[in-house]
């Protein structure tokens, strides 16, 4: 019986063997490592000698990662409540039966096809004063308009979470808009008749329906989130100061240029952990979902 | 849709705010293209939304042959990443959905957390099996790379694009007592083809677009176009040419471009299948 289903299921196992090693090395393996690595005391090689959580009270006490934490959080907030707003925002506008909506949709998604290493070096050049809105604004006769907030620290990540939300918003869109298509027109006829106005239609009925794209959209907009570092890198290389440091810029560099793996991988565990926490519960419903939906 | 504003103020409110938002996303790139062809004095004189007065392709040139080395090591890792990266994502996932295999099902939770895991924590542990074997800094290292990092997604589209197919065609091909490889080449794989071209879109864009694992992971003499690119611009000391550091963007920025307008609706589906799970 065991062999007969072996017989059958070898090519199986055999086709799916470049995706298991790939799981069991890098997704489960590589991940323990990286944890194990964070708990001893390794600097430029790994070491076998365990120090307990000693990595991460240095890190903790490294002003350098609380910044890039507080600035990740901030611009998390930021670019992802201003892409649902404007997306959506977009999206409800596609929808109103307008003519040239291929052309839009085009439009507003281009900048989604090009990578955070563009994005950053276009914006970099329009928020630099001499050379970009400022220089425009001054060009056109307004003398004493000032816009450098690219050069300041304290005004720097809202130009980051500029350059991000034009390029991502478009992906709010589409995905809203293929949510908005979704709603049955009876709604509409039944609210119409009922006479309450679009904007109440919109914003009391027919959003909280789409409550999985939302949610969805999230989703994704976090992953950006956590994985910023190519739109640092070439709009302001986490400058001025530390001001627009991020965790993976922060792991990078310790990485490779300070080479303090031990303080690296204990940066890289507490991000895995904050993913988890938030990703996690996500995926195992959907999972579970899915599995309960093909068990036919 | 609502299509409630057929007619009247609301619909010119409509038509603005989409027109306003169209030339907001366009203006970087329209600034983008005409200070590429200007030259420097006039870039330092001129407003930012002036058309050149006098027109020039030099900085192009110049660009080009800089990024040239970059762009064909895009190309070369690009070719055999897409192709690998898909063919081992389509097959995982026809594995996973038709085969049933024992722990199938933790297989697929740990590819859709794994989509998620950011690259930092690999990072380190990759670079050490890669140097381990050989084949840090190297082709082949990156396009292990970059089909490791494309797996979760690429098996997860696979699979539930392969959900969607009638149960029924692989019971039939089963009873006639085709294999594993049979049915995927005769009956599945043909059927495909839609989320073939999706998995295309994602893929080349994604990679041609990625910097970190070029940065980390191919090597000084396979470094891709955007890596190439951020060395160019971000540092050079001295004048600074922005006529050709923004003409090497576009051009950096051409390729998943002209796969964008090319595809049309094909990304809308490939970004909106992506995203609903993984």
């Amino acid at each position: 019986m065991m062999k007969l289903w072996l017989r059958r299921h070898l090519s199986a196992l055999v086709a799916l063997s470049p995706a298991l090693l790939i799981v069991l090395v890098v997704y489960v393996g590589c991940t323990i490592w990286s944890v194990r690595i964070s708990l001893t005391d390794s600097h430029i090689l790994p070491s076998d000698h365990y120090v307990g959580l000693h990595n991460y009270v240095r890190l903790l006490n490294t002003d350098r990662w609380n910044t890039s934490v507080g600035n990740l959080v901030f611009f998390g907030f930021m670019f992802i409540i201003a892409s649902l707003v404007i997306g959506t925002l977009m999206a409800i506008l596609m929808d109103q039966r307008i003519k040239g909506e291929a052309l839009f949709r085009t439009i507003y998604l281009y900048p989604l096809a090009m990578s955070f290493i563009v994005t950053g070096l276009i914006w970099e050049w329009i928020l630099q004063p001499t050379l970009g809105i400022q220089k425009m604004m001054r060009n056109f006769g307004f003398a004493h308009f000032h816009f450098d907030w690219i050069n300041h620290s304290s005004t720097v990540l809202y130009t980051v979470a500029m350059a991000a939300v034009w390029q991502a918003s478009g992906l709010v869109m589409a995905i809203m808009l293929a949510g908005l298509r979704g709603v049955d027109d009876e709604i509409w006829k039944a609210a119409r008749i009922e006479g309450i106005s679009p904007v109440r239609t919109y914003a009391s009925i027919v959003l909280p329906m789409l409550g999985g794209a939302i949610a969805t959209v999230t989703v994704l907009l976090a992953l950006t989130v956590v994985r910023l570092f190519d739109l640092i890198i070439a709009m302001t290389g986490g400058g001025p100061g530390n001001a627009s440091e991020v965790p993976a810029k922060f792991i990078y560099d310790y990485l490779f240029d300070h080479q303090d793996i031990g303080l690296a991988t204990a940066a890289s565990t507490l991000m895995l952990g904050f993913v988890l926490l938030f990703i996690g519960p996500w995926q195992i419903w959907q999972w579970r979902r899915d599995v309960k939906g093909a068990a036919r | 849709m609502s299509g409630l504003h057929r007619n009247g103020p609301a619909r010119v409110a409509i038509y603005t705010c989409l027109i306003a938002m169209a030339l907001v996303v366009l203006g970087p790139l329209y600034v983008m293209v005409i200070t590429s062809l200007k030259h420097m004095n006039e870039i330092s004189t001129g407003n930012i939304l002036a058309l050149p007065h006098v027109p020039t392709i030099a900085p192009w040139l110049v660009s080009a042959h800089k990024l040239s080395a970059g762009f064909f090591n895009s190309v070369k890792i690009l070719i055999p990443s897409v192709i690998i990266s898909i063919a081992v994502g389509a097959i995982a996932g026809y594995a996973l959905q038709f085969w049933r295999l024992p722990g199938s099902n933790l297989l697929v939770l740990i590819l859709l957390i794994g989509a998620f895991i950011p690259y930092a924590v690999f990072i380190y542990p990759m670079v050490r099996i890669l140097a381990f074997f050989g084949l840090f800094g190297t082709l082949a290292g990156i396009v292990i790379v970059h089909t490791t990092f494309g797996l979760p997604v690429m098996t997860i589209l696979f699979k539930n694009f392969y959900s969607s197919l009638p149960i029924e065609l692989f019971k039939a091909a089963r009873i006639d007592g085709a294999g594993f490889w049979r049915i995927f080449a005769s009956i599945i794989f043909p059927m495909s083809t839609p989320i073939v071209i999706v998995a295309v879109i994602l893929q080349v864009t994604g990679i041609w677009n990625d910097f970190l694992l070029g940065l980390v992971f191919a090597g000084r003499d396979n470094m891709p176009m955007t890596v190439e690119l951020n060395n160019i611009v971000t540092t050079t000391t001295g004048t600074r040419f922005y006529n050709q550091d923004m003409a090497a963007t576009i051009l950096t920025a051409a390729v998943p471009l002209l796969v964008y307008l090319l595809s049309g609706r094909w990304f809308v589906r490939g970004i909106t299948a992506g995203a609903v799970k993984g």
